[in-house]
Protein backbone atom coordinates (compact mmCIF):
# COMPACT_ATOMS: atom_id res chain seq x y z
CA UNK A 1 0.00 0.00 0.00
CA UNK A 2 2.56 2.53 1.16
CA UNK A 3 5.02 1.03 -1.34
CA UNK A 4 2.55 1.71 -4.16
CA UNK A 5 2.19 5.30 -3.02
CA UNK A 6 5.96 5.75 -2.88
CA UNK A 7 6.34 4.19 -6.33
CA UNK A 8 3.74 6.59 -7.70
CA UNK A 9 5.45 9.55 -6.04
CA UNK A 10 8.76 8.41 -7.56
CA UNK A 11 7.28 8.33 -11.04
CA UNK A 12 5.95 11.87 -10.58
CA UNK A 13 9.43 13.05 -9.65
CA UNK A 14 10.95 11.19 -12.56
CA UNK A 15 8.94 13.29 -15.00
CA UNK A 16 10.89 16.38 -13.90
CA UNK A 17 14.06 16.63 -15.90
CA UNK A 18 15.90 18.77 -13.34
CA UNK A 19 15.58 16.02 -10.73
CA UNK A 20 17.80 13.05 -11.52
CA UNK A 21 17.44 9.45 -10.42
CA UNK A 22 20.16 9.90 -7.82
CA UNK A 23 18.29 12.86 -6.27
CA UNK A 24 15.08 10.87 -6.23
CA UNK A 25 16.89 8.15 -4.29
CA UNK A 26 18.06 10.74 -1.78
CA UNK A 27 14.60 12.28 -1.43
CA UNK A 28 13.04 8.84 -1.12
CA UNK A 29 15.34 7.99 1.78
CA UNK A 30 14.22 11.22 3.41
CA UNK A 31 10.57 10.44 2.77
CA UNK A 32 10.82 6.94 4.25
CA UNK A 33 12.62 8.24 7.32
CA UNK A 34 9.95 10.88 7.82
CA UNK A 35 7.14 8.35 7.35
CA UNK A 36 8.79 6.03 9.87
CA UNK A 37 9.10 8.86 12.41
CA UNK A 38 5.49 9.95 11.94
CA UNK A 39 4.20 6.37 12.17
CA UNK A 40 6.16 5.90 15.37
CA UNK A 41 4.43 9.06 16.67
CA UNK A 42 1.08 7.37 16.12
CA UNK A 43 -0.04 8.31 12.60
CA UNK A 44 -1.50 5.73 10.23
CA UNK A 45 0.94 4.88 7.39
CA UNK A 46 -1.05 6.61 4.64
CA UNK A 47 -1.53 9.71 6.77
CA UNK A 48 2.17 9.69 7.54
CA UNK A 49 2.89 9.44 3.82
CA UNK A 50 0.68 12.43 3.01
CA UNK A 51 2.25 14.57 5.73
CA UNK A 52 5.77 13.57 4.69
CA UNK A 53 5.11 14.41 1.04
CA UNK A 54 3.58 17.75 2.02
CA UNK A 55 6.62 18.63 4.11
CA UNK A 56 8.91 17.98 1.16
CA UNK A 57 7.28 20.92 -0.57
CA UNK A 58 5.33 21.24 -3.80
CA UNK A 59 6.74 19.41 -6.78
CA UNK A 60 6.91 22.59 -8.86
CA UNK A 61 8.81 24.54 -6.23
CA UNK A 62 11.15 21.63 -5.63
CA UNK A 63 11.81 21.11 -9.30
CA UNK A 64 12.43 24.86 -9.69
CA UNK A 65 15.00 24.83 -6.89
CA UNK A 66 16.75 21.83 -8.40
CA UNK A 67 16.72 23.49 -11.81
CA UNK A 68 18.28 26.64 -10.35
CA UNK A 69 21.08 24.62 -8.80
CA UNK A 70 21.52 22.30 -11.78
CA UNK A 71 20.66 24.50 -14.75
CA UNK A 72 22.85 22.32 -16.96
CA UNK A 73 20.35 19.51 -16.53
CA UNK A 74 17.79 21.31 -18.63
CA UNK A 75 20.14 20.70 -21.54
CA UNK A 76 20.00 17.01 -21.92
CA UNK A 77 23.48 15.70 -22.36
CA UNK A 78 24.10 12.76 -24.59
CA UNK A 79 27.86 12.33 -24.56
CA UNK A 80 28.11 11.80 -20.84
CA UNK A 81 25.02 9.72 -20.29
CA UNK A 82 23.67 9.27 -16.77
CA UNK A 83 26.98 9.20 -14.92
CA UNK A 84 25.03 9.02 -11.70
CA UNK A 85 22.63 6.20 -12.34
CA UNK A 86 25.32 3.76 -11.28
CA UNK A 87 24.06 0.37 -12.40
CA UNK A 88 23.72 0.93 -16.15
CA UNK A 89 27.25 2.10 -16.71
CA UNK A 90 28.98 -1.20 -17.59
CA UNK A 91 26.24 -2.06 -20.09
CA UNK A 92 26.57 1.36 -21.75
CA UNK A 93 30.32 0.91 -21.98
CA UNK A 94 30.04 -2.55 -23.55
CA UNK A 95 27.56 -1.13 -26.01
CA UNK A 96 29.91 1.70 -26.97
CA UNK A 97 32.78 -0.76 -27.31
CA UNK A 98 30.83 -3.09 -29.58
CA UNK A 99 29.69 -0.16 -31.73
CA UNK A 100 33.26 1.12 -31.95
CA UNK A 101 34.62 -2.30 -32.94
CA UNK A 102 31.95 -2.65 -35.64
CA UNK A 103 32.75 0.85 -36.93
CA UNK A 104 36.41 -0.18 -37.21
CA UNK A 105 35.29 -3.40 -38.92
CA UNK A 106 33.27 -1.35 -41.44
CA UNK A 107 36.36 0.76 -42.14
CA UNK A 108 38.42 -2.40 -42.66
CA UNK A 109 35.79 -4.12 -44.83
CA UNK A 110 35.65 -1.26 -47.33
CA UNK A 111 39.44 -1.62 -47.77
CA UNK A 112 39.39 -5.43 -48.09
CA UNK A 113 38.73 -5.63 -51.85
CA UNK A 114 41.83 -3.48 -52.40
CA UNK A 115 43.86 -6.33 -50.88
CA UNK A 116 42.64 -8.56 -53.70
CA UNK A 117 43.57 -6.06 -56.36
CA UNK A 118 40.19 -4.33 -56.66
CA UNK A 119 41.32 -0.76 -56.08
CA UNK A 120 38.92 2.07 -55.39
CA UNK A 121 40.02 4.24 -58.31
CA UNK A 122 40.08 1.57 -61.01
CA UNK A 123 36.88 -0.28 -60.02
CA UNK A 124 34.46 2.46 -59.13
CA UNK A 125 31.44 0.58 -60.44
CA UNK A 126 32.18 -2.43 -58.22
CA UNK A 127 32.15 -0.17 -55.16
CA UNK A 128 29.04 1.71 -56.26
CA UNK A 129 27.08 -1.52 -56.72
CA UNK A 130 28.25 -3.05 -53.43
CA UNK A 131 28.33 0.02 -51.20
CA UNK A 132 25.40 -1.00 -49.02
CA UNK A 133 26.81 -4.52 -48.71
CA UNK A 134 29.93 -3.18 -47.04
CA UNK A 135 28.11 -1.47 -44.22
CA UNK A 136 24.51 -2.68 -43.79
CA UNK A 137 25.47 -6.23 -42.66
CA UNK A 138 27.51 -4.66 -39.86
CA UNK A 139 24.63 -2.39 -38.79
CA UNK A 140 22.45 -5.51 -38.82
CA UNK A 141 25.06 -7.33 -36.71
CA UNK A 142 25.03 -4.51 -34.18
CA UNK A 143 21.26 -4.74 -33.69
CA UNK A 144 21.27 -8.53 -33.86
CA UNK A 145 23.73 -8.46 -30.96
CA UNK A 146 21.86 -5.73 -29.12
CA UNK A 147 18.44 -7.41 -29.37
CA UNK A 148 19.68 -10.99 -29.05
CA UNK A 149 18.36 -12.12 -32.42
CA UNK A 150 17.12 -15.68 -32.87
CA UNK A 151 19.32 -17.96 -35.02
CA UNK A 152 16.46 -18.58 -37.46
CA UNK A 153 16.00 -14.87 -38.21
CA UNK A 154 19.74 -14.39 -38.50
CA UNK A 155 19.88 -17.12 -41.13
CA UNK A 156 17.16 -15.44 -43.22
CA UNK A 157 18.91 -12.09 -43.04
CA UNK A 158 22.20 -13.69 -44.06
CA UNK A 159 20.43 -15.24 -47.06
CA UNK A 160 19.09 -11.79 -48.02
CA UNK A 161 22.54 -10.22 -47.91
CA UNK A 162 24.15 -13.06 -49.85
CA UNK A 163 21.40 -12.88 -52.49
CA UNK A 164 21.90 -9.11 -52.81
CA UNK A 165 25.64 -9.71 -53.22
CA UNK A 166 25.00 -12.27 -55.96
CA UNK A 167 22.57 -10.05 -57.91
CA UNK A 168 24.89 -7.06 -57.64
CA UNK A 169 27.86 -8.98 -59.02
CA UNK A 170 26.84 -11.74 -61.42
CA UNK A 171 24.87 -9.71 -63.98
CA UNK A 172 26.99 -8.60 -66.95
CA UNK A 173 26.16 -4.90 -66.62
CA UNK A 174 27.18 -2.47 -69.33
CA UNK A 175 29.78 -0.33 -67.54
CA UNK A 176 28.09 2.76 -66.11
CA UNK A 177 24.83 1.76 -67.79
CA UNK A 178 21.34 2.57 -66.54
CA UNK A 179 20.62 -0.81 -64.99
CA UNK A 180 23.86 -0.75 -63.04
CA UNK A 181 22.99 2.62 -61.50
CA UNK A 182 19.46 1.40 -60.74
CA UNK A 183 20.91 -1.62 -58.96
CA UNK A 184 23.22 0.62 -56.93
CA UNK A 185 20.30 2.85 -55.94
CA UNK A 186 17.80 0.11 -55.11
CA UNK A 187 19.97 -2.44 -53.30
CA UNK A 188 20.21 -0.29 -50.15
CA UNK A 189 16.42 0.28 -50.16
CA UNK A 190 15.73 -3.45 -50.39
CA UNK A 191 18.33 -4.29 -47.73
CA UNK A 192 17.18 -1.56 -45.38
CA UNK A 193 14.28 -3.84 -44.47
CA UNK A 194 16.82 -6.41 -43.23
CA UNK A 195 18.26 -3.73 -40.94
CA UNK A 196 14.68 -3.02 -39.85
CA UNK A 197 14.01 -6.65 -38.94
CA UNK A 198 17.19 -6.64 -36.84
CA UNK A 199 16.39 -3.24 -35.32
CA UNK A 200 12.86 -4.15 -34.28
CA UNK A 201 14.04 -7.45 -32.79
CA UNK A 202 10.98 -9.56 -32.08
CA UNK A 203 8.68 -6.58 -32.65
CA UNK A 204 8.88 -6.43 -36.43
CA UNK A 205 5.40 -7.86 -36.78
CA UNK A 206 3.95 -5.13 -34.57
CA UNK A 207 2.99 -1.71 -35.88
CA UNK A 208 4.82 -0.10 -32.96
CA UNK A 209 8.02 -1.99 -33.71
CA UNK A 210 8.04 -0.89 -37.34
CA UNK A 211 7.15 2.67 -36.32
CA UNK A 212 10.19 2.68 -34.05
CA UNK A 213 12.27 1.61 -37.02
CA UNK A 214 10.87 4.54 -39.05
CA UNK A 215 11.83 6.89 -36.21
CA UNK A 216 15.26 5.32 -36.06
CA UNK A 217 15.75 5.79 -39.82
CA UNK A 218 14.94 9.49 -39.66
CA UNK A 219 17.21 10.16 -36.71
CA UNK A 220 20.00 8.09 -38.26
CA UNK A 221 19.82 10.20 -41.41
CA UNK A 222 20.04 13.45 -39.42
CA UNK A 223 22.91 12.19 -37.27
CA UNK A 224 24.78 10.93 -40.28
CA UNK A 225 24.48 14.29 -42.01
CA UNK A 226 25.73 16.03 -38.85
CA UNK A 227 28.67 13.64 -38.54
CA UNK A 228 29.48 14.17 -42.22
CA UNK A 229 29.44 17.96 -41.69
CA UNK A 230 31.78 17.62 -38.72
CA UNK A 231 34.03 15.33 -40.74
CA UNK A 232 34.11 17.90 -43.53
CA UNK A 233 35.26 20.63 -41.14
CA UNK A 234 37.94 18.35 -39.68
CA UNK A 235 39.20 17.48 -43.15
CA UNK A 236 39.23 21.10 -44.23
CA UNK A 237 41.55 21.93 -41.36
CA UNK A 238 43.66 18.86 -41.99
CA UNK A 239 44.16 19.87 -45.62
CA UNK A 240 45.07 23.40 -44.58
CA UNK A 241 47.61 22.61 -41.89
CA UNK A 242 49.32 19.83 -43.84
CA UNK A 243 49.52 22.02 -46.89
CA UNK A 244 51.29 24.59 -44.70
CA UNK A 245 54.15 22.14 -44.18
CA UNK A 246 54.20 21.24 -47.86
CA UNK A 247 52.37 17.91 -47.71
CA UNK A 248 49.56 16.95 -50.05
CA UNK A 249 47.25 14.53 -48.27
CA UNK A 250 44.66 14.35 -51.03
CA UNK A 251 45.60 10.85 -52.30
CA UNK A 252 45.60 9.51 -48.74
CA UNK A 253 42.29 11.26 -48.12
CA UNK A 254 40.64 9.76 -51.18
CA UNK A 255 41.77 6.18 -50.67
CA UNK A 256 41.63 5.92 -46.89
CA UNK A 257 39.98 8.65 -44.84
CA UNK A 258 36.87 9.25 -46.94
CA UNK A 259 35.79 5.62 -47.50
CA UNK A 260 36.72 4.43 -44.00
CA UNK A 261 35.13 7.47 -42.34
CA UNK A 262 31.96 7.25 -44.41
CA UNK A 263 31.49 3.57 -43.53
CA UNK A 264 32.42 3.83 -39.86
CA UNK A 265 30.18 6.89 -39.54
CA UNK A 266 27.06 4.83 -40.28
CA UNK A 267 27.75 2.58 -37.29
CA UNK A 268 28.66 5.44 -35.01
CA UNK A 269 25.44 7.21 -36.02
CA UNK A 270 23.40 4.04 -35.39
CA UNK A 271 24.92 3.68 -31.97
CA UNK A 272 24.28 7.35 -31.14
CA UNK A 273 20.64 7.17 -32.18
CA UNK A 274 20.21 3.97 -30.17
CA UNK A 275 21.81 5.52 -27.07
CA UNK A 276 20.09 8.84 -27.27
CA UNK A 277 16.53 7.79 -28.05
CA UNK A 278 15.31 8.48 -24.55
CA UNK A 279 17.80 11.22 -23.73
CA UNK A 280 17.21 13.83 -26.40
CA UNK A 281 14.18 15.04 -28.24
CA UNK A 282 13.92 13.50 -31.72
CA UNK A 283 14.92 15.91 -34.47
CA UNK A 284 13.07 14.49 -37.48
CA UNK A 285 9.57 15.31 -36.14
CA UNK A 286 10.72 18.82 -35.24
CA UNK A 287 11.96 19.42 -38.78
CA UNK A 288 8.81 17.83 -40.20
CA UNK A 289 6.63 20.18 -38.16
CA UNK A 290 8.69 23.15 -39.20
CA UNK A 291 8.61 22.42 -42.92
CA UNK A 292 5.11 21.00 -43.36
CA UNK A 293 3.44 24.46 -43.53
CA UNK A 294 6.21 25.81 -45.78
CA UNK A 295 5.94 22.96 -48.28
CA UNK A 296 2.18 23.31 -48.21
CA UNK A 297 2.42 26.98 -49.15
CA UNK A 298 4.87 26.28 -51.98
CA UNK A 299 2.65 23.53 -53.41
CA UNK A 300 -0.52 25.61 -53.15
CA UNK A 301 1.13 28.53 -54.95
CA UNK A 302 2.41 26.13 -57.63
CA UNK A 303 -1.03 24.60 -58.13
CA UNK A 304 -2.64 28.02 -58.16
CA UNK A 305 -0.31 29.10 -60.96
CA UNK A 306 -0.73 25.92 -62.99
CA UNK A 307 -4.49 25.72 -62.72
CA UNK A 308 -5.13 29.45 -62.67
CA UNK A 309 -2.96 30.63 -65.53
CA UNK A 310 -3.06 27.42 -67.51
CA UNK A 311 0.73 27.19 -67.66
CA UNK A 312 1.79 23.85 -69.04
CA UNK A 313 4.48 21.68 -67.60
CA UNK A 314 7.69 21.75 -69.55
CA UNK A 315 8.14 18.01 -69.85
CA UNK A 316 11.84 17.41 -69.66
CA UNK A 317 13.33 14.01 -69.16
CA UNK A 318 14.09 14.69 -65.51
CA UNK A 319 10.69 16.05 -64.55
CA UNK A 320 9.53 12.65 -63.29
CA UNK A 321 12.52 12.41 -60.94
CA UNK A 322 11.71 15.87 -59.54
CA UNK A 323 8.14 14.85 -58.80
CA UNK A 324 9.31 11.53 -57.30
CA UNK A 325 11.53 13.51 -54.98
CA UNK A 326 8.63 15.82 -54.12
CA UNK A 327 6.47 12.84 -53.15
CA UNK A 328 9.33 11.38 -51.10
CA UNK A 329 9.68 14.65 -49.21
CA UNK A 330 5.92 14.94 -48.62
CA UNK A 331 5.82 11.33 -47.46
CA UNK A 332 8.75 12.05 -45.12
CA UNK A 333 6.97 15.09 -43.68
CA UNK A 334 3.83 13.03 -43.16
CA UNK A 335 5.66 10.05 -41.70
CA UNK A 336 7.74 11.99 -39.19
CA UNK A 337 4.81 14.12 -38.10
CA UNK A 338 2.90 10.89 -37.51
CA UNK A 339 5.80 9.35 -35.64
CA UNK A 340 5.73 12.04 -32.97
CA UNK A 341 1.97 12.44 -32.71
CA UNK A 342 0.03 11.16 -29.76
CA UNK A 343 -2.41 8.74 -31.43
CA UNK A 344 -5.07 9.51 -28.82
CA UNK A 345 -5.05 13.29 -29.37
CA UNK A 346 -7.99 14.67 -31.35
CA UNK A 347 -7.41 16.26 -34.74
CA UNK A 348 -6.14 19.84 -34.75
CA UNK A 349 -5.11 22.64 -37.09
CA UNK A 350 -1.78 20.97 -37.86
CA UNK A 351 -3.57 17.84 -39.02
CA UNK A 352 -5.58 19.92 -41.46
CA UNK A 353 -2.37 21.47 -42.83
CA UNK A 354 -1.03 17.94 -43.18
CA UNK A 355 -4.03 16.83 -45.21
CA UNK A 356 -3.81 19.93 -47.41
CA UNK A 357 -0.12 19.18 -47.99
CA UNK A 358 -0.81 15.59 -49.01
CA UNK A 359 -3.75 16.52 -51.26
CA UNK A 360 -1.86 19.32 -53.00
CA UNK A 361 1.10 17.01 -53.56
CA UNK A 362 -1.25 14.43 -55.06
CA UNK A 363 -2.80 16.99 -57.42
CA UNK A 364 0.62 18.35 -58.42
CA UNK A 365 1.84 14.84 -59.13
CA UNK A 366 -1.30 14.02 -61.10
CA UNK A 367 -0.71 17.12 -63.24
CA UNK A 368 2.85 15.98 -63.88
CA UNK A 369 1.83 12.40 -64.66
CA UNK A 370 -0.82 13.63 -67.09
CA UNK A 371 1.75 15.69 -68.93
CA UNK A 372 4.21 12.82 -69.05
CA UNK A 373 1.70 10.13 -70.01
CA UNK A 374 0.93 12.01 -73.17
CA UNK A 375 4.53 11.84 -74.30
CA UNK A 376 5.87 8.68 -72.69
CA UNK A 377 5.62 6.63 -75.89
CA UNK A 378 7.55 9.31 -77.71
CA UNK A 379 10.36 9.14 -75.13
CA UNK A 380 10.38 5.34 -75.05
CA UNK A 381 10.58 3.03 -72.05
CA UNK A 382 14.12 3.19 -70.74
CA UNK A 383 14.88 1.38 -67.45
CA UNK A 384 15.32 4.72 -65.67
CA UNK A 385 11.93 5.94 -66.78
CA UNK A 386 10.16 2.72 -65.81
CA UNK A 387 11.84 2.77 -62.40
CA UNK A 388 10.90 6.41 -61.86
CA UNK A 389 7.32 5.74 -62.97
CA UNK A 390 7.02 2.70 -60.70
CA UNK A 391 8.33 4.71 -57.77
CA UNK A 392 5.85 7.45 -58.55
CA UNK A 393 2.91 5.06 -58.63
CA UNK A 394 3.96 3.46 -55.34
CA UNK A 395 4.24 6.83 -53.61
CA UNK A 396 1.01 8.05 -55.16
CA UNK A 397 -0.92 5.03 -53.88
CA UNK A 398 0.58 5.45 -50.44
CA UNK A 399 -0.25 9.15 -50.20
CA UNK A 400 -3.73 8.73 -51.68
CA UNK A 401 -4.73 6.10 -49.15
CA UNK A 402 -3.03 8.11 -46.36
CA UNK A 403 -5.17 11.08 -47.33
CA UNK A 404 -8.29 8.90 -47.17
CA UNK A 405 -7.32 7.59 -43.70
CA UNK A 406 -6.45 11.06 -42.49
CA UNK A 407 -9.70 12.64 -43.66
CA UNK A 408 -11.66 9.77 -42.10
CA UNK A 409 -9.79 10.32 -38.84
CA UNK A 410 -10.46 14.07 -38.88
CA UNK A 411 -14.15 13.46 -39.49
CA UNK A 412 -14.22 11.02 -36.60
CA UNK A 413 -14.93 7.98 -38.77
CA UNK A 414 -11.70 6.10 -38.11
CA UNK A 415 -8.85 5.82 -35.67
CA UNK A 416 -5.43 7.30 -36.05
CA UNK A 417 -4.05 3.78 -35.73
CA UNK A 418 -5.32 2.98 -39.25
CA UNK A 419 -2.93 5.53 -40.68
CA UNK A 420 -0.01 4.16 -38.68
CA UNK A 421 -0.80 0.62 -39.69
CA UNK A 422 -1.02 1.61 -43.36
CA UNK A 423 2.32 3.38 -43.28
CA UNK A 424 4.17 0.66 -41.39
CA UNK A 425 2.75 -2.12 -43.56
CA UNK A 426 3.72 -0.20 -46.65
CA UNK A 427 7.42 -0.52 -45.76
CA UNK A 428 7.26 -3.92 -47.45
CA UNK A 429 6.12 -2.40 -50.74
CA UNK A 430 9.25 -0.24 -51.03
CA UNK A 431 11.48 -3.21 -50.28
CA UNK A 432 9.71 -5.52 -52.72
CA UNK A 433 9.72 -2.91 -55.48
CA UNK A 434 13.45 -2.26 -54.89
CA UNK A 435 14.10 -6.00 -54.99
CA UNK A 436 12.24 -6.24 -58.32
CA UNK A 437 14.32 -3.41 -59.78
CA UNK A 438 17.53 -5.11 -58.65
CA UNK A 439 16.64 -8.63 -59.78
CA UNK A 440 14.40 -8.22 -62.84
CA UNK A 441 15.34 -4.94 -64.50
CA UNK A 442 18.89 -5.80 -65.63
CA UNK A 443 17.92 -8.94 -67.64
CA UNK A 444 14.66 -7.39 -68.93
CA UNK A 445 16.48 -4.35 -70.26
CA UNK A 446 19.50 -6.39 -71.44
CA UNK A 447 21.92 -4.88 -68.92
CA UNK A 448 22.05 -1.50 -70.66
CA UNK B 1 6.59 32.56 14.82
CA UNK B 2 7.49 32.36 11.14
CA UNK B 3 10.91 33.48 10.07
CA UNK B 4 10.91 35.14 6.71
CA UNK B 5 12.12 33.26 3.64
CA UNK B 6 15.13 35.46 2.92
CA UNK B 7 16.47 35.01 6.43
CA UNK B 8 16.00 31.25 6.19
CA UNK B 9 17.81 31.17 2.87
CA UNK B 10 20.66 33.37 4.10
CA UNK B 11 21.20 31.36 7.26
CA UNK B 12 21.02 27.98 5.55
CA UNK B 13 24.70 27.89 4.54
CA UNK B 14 26.24 28.55 7.98
CA UNK B 15 23.65 26.35 9.64
CA UNK B 16 24.25 23.34 7.39
CA UNK B 17 28.03 23.77 7.54
CA UNK B 18 27.94 24.08 11.32
CA UNK B 19 25.82 20.95 11.70
CA UNK B 20 28.19 19.04 9.43
CA UNK B 21 31.12 20.37 11.46
CA UNK B 22 29.64 18.44 14.39
CA UNK B 23 29.97 15.22 12.39
CA UNK B 24 29.03 13.51 9.11
CA UNK B 25 25.32 13.16 8.61
CA UNK B 26 22.49 13.03 6.04
CA UNK B 27 19.60 15.19 4.92
CA UNK B 28 16.84 14.05 7.22
CA UNK B 29 19.10 14.22 10.29
CA UNK B 30 20.23 17.74 9.32
CA UNK B 31 16.62 18.88 9.26
CA UNK B 32 15.93 17.25 12.62
CA UNK B 33 18.94 19.03 14.06
CA UNK B 34 17.80 22.40 12.70
CA UNK B 35 14.40 21.83 14.25
CA UNK B 36 15.99 20.92 17.56
CA UNK B 37 18.35 23.92 17.57
CA UNK B 38 15.64 26.43 16.68
CA UNK B 39 13.01 24.89 18.91
CA UNK B 40 10.86 24.37 15.85
CA UNK B 41 10.89 28.04 14.95
CA UNK B 42 12.87 27.64 11.72
CA UNK B 43 10.51 25.80 9.45
CA UNK B 44 12.31 24.63 6.34
CA UNK B 45 10.39 23.01 3.55
CA UNK B 46 12.12 19.63 3.72
CA UNK B 47 12.82 19.29 0.01
CA UNK B 48 14.59 22.64 -0.21
CA UNK B 49 17.48 21.39 1.90
CA UNK B 50 18.71 19.18 -0.93
CA UNK B 51 19.40 21.83 -3.54
CA UNK B 52 21.31 23.69 -0.79
CA UNK B 53 23.38 20.59 -0.07
CA UNK B 54 24.07 20.12 -3.78
CA UNK B 55 25.19 23.72 -4.11
CA UNK B 56 27.59 23.40 -1.18
CA UNK B 57 28.88 20.18 -2.71
CA UNK B 58 29.46 21.87 -6.06
CA UNK B 59 31.33 24.71 -4.32
CA UNK B 60 33.54 22.13 -2.64
CA UNK B 61 32.46 22.98 0.93
CA UNK B 62 31.10 19.51 1.54
CA UNK B 63 31.56 16.04 0.07
CA UNK B 64 28.90 13.40 -0.47
CA UNK B 65 29.13 9.63 -0.42
CA UNK B 66 26.57 6.84 -0.69
CA UNK B 67 26.56 4.35 2.14
CA UNK B 68 24.25 1.59 3.30
CA UNK B 69 22.55 2.78 6.48
CA UNK B 70 21.45 0.59 9.42
CA UNK B 71 18.00 0.49 7.85
CA UNK B 72 19.53 -1.39 4.92
CA UNK B 73 18.77 1.46 2.51
CA UNK B 74 21.39 3.35 0.58
CA UNK B 75 21.77 6.79 2.07
CA UNK B 76 23.73 9.85 1.00
CA UNK B 77 26.01 11.12 3.75
CA UNK B 78 27.70 14.50 3.69
CA UNK B 79 31.02 15.53 5.20
CA UNK B 80 32.47 19.00 5.59
CA UNK B 81 35.77 19.63 3.75
CA UNK B 82 38.69 21.77 5.03
CA UNK B 83 37.53 24.44 2.58
CA UNK B 84 34.06 24.17 4.09
CA UNK B 85 35.50 24.71 7.56
CA UNK B 86 37.20 27.93 6.51
CA UNK B 87 33.98 29.01 4.81
CA UNK B 88 32.16 28.31 8.07
CA UNK B 89 34.68 30.42 9.99
CA UNK B 90 34.15 33.24 7.49
CA UNK B 91 30.36 32.99 7.70
CA UNK B 92 30.60 32.95 11.45
CA UNK B 93 32.62 36.19 11.46
CA UNK B 94 30.05 37.86 9.22
CA UNK B 95 27.05 36.66 11.21
CA UNK B 96 28.69 37.74 14.47
CA UNK B 97 29.20 41.19 13.01
CA UNK B 98 25.52 41.36 12.02
CA UNK B 99 24.50 39.95 15.37
CA UNK B 100 26.68 42.45 17.29
CA UNK B 101 25.28 45.34 15.30
CA UNK B 102 21.71 44.27 15.92
CA UNK B 103 22.39 43.67 19.62
CA UNK B 104 23.72 47.19 19.90
CA UNK B 105 20.64 48.71 18.39
CA UNK B 106 18.24 46.42 20.32
CA UNK B 107 19.88 47.58 23.55
CA UNK B 108 19.37 51.23 22.67
CA UNK B 109 15.78 50.64 21.60
CA UNK B 110 14.99 48.67 24.74
CA UNK B 111 15.27 51.88 26.71
CA UNK B 112 12.19 53.12 24.87
CA UNK B 113 10.31 49.92 23.88
CA UNK B 114 9.42 46.97 26.14
CA UNK B 115 11.46 43.84 25.27
CA UNK B 116 9.49 40.79 24.17
CA UNK B 117 9.87 37.90 26.62
CA UNK B 118 12.77 35.56 25.79
CA UNK B 119 11.86 31.94 25.23
CA UNK B 120 14.08 29.33 26.89
CA UNK B 121 15.55 28.17 23.59
CA UNK B 122 19.20 28.37 22.58
CA UNK B 123 19.45 31.15 20.04
CA UNK B 124 20.10 30.09 16.52
CA UNK B 125 22.88 32.57 16.00
CA UNK B 126 24.71 31.54 19.15
CA UNK B 127 24.57 27.92 18.09
CA UNK B 128 26.23 28.76 14.80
Amino acid sequence: MIEDQIAQWRSYLRSRQAIHAVDIAELEDHLREQVAALTAAGLAPDEAFLVAVKRLGSLDALSREFAREHSDRLWKQLVMPAADTGEQKPAARTDALVAFCLAVAAAVVIKLPALFGIGLNENESFYVRNLSLFVLPLVTCYFAWKRGMAAGTARWLAVAFVAAGVFANVYPFTPEGNTEILTALHTPIALWIAVGVAYAGGRWREVAGRMDFIRFSGELFIYYVLIALGGGVLLGFTFGIFEAIGMDIEPFFETWILPCGAMGGVLVASWLVETKQSVIENMAPVLARLFTPLFTIVLLVFLGLVLGTGRTLDVEREVLIVFDMLLVVVLGLLLYSLSARDPRAPGGAFDVVQVVLVLSALVADAVALWAIAARITEFGFTPNRVAALGMNVILLVNLAWSAVCYVRFLRGRGGFADLERWQTNYLWVYAVWAAIVVTAFPPVFRYI
Amino acid sequence: MDINKDLIAASSTPLVLAILAEGDTYGYAILKRVQELSGGRMAWTDGMLYPVLHRLERLGHIQARWQVADSGRRRKYYRITPQGRSQLAEERRQWQAVDATLRGIWRMLSLAVPVPPLLPVPSLLQAA
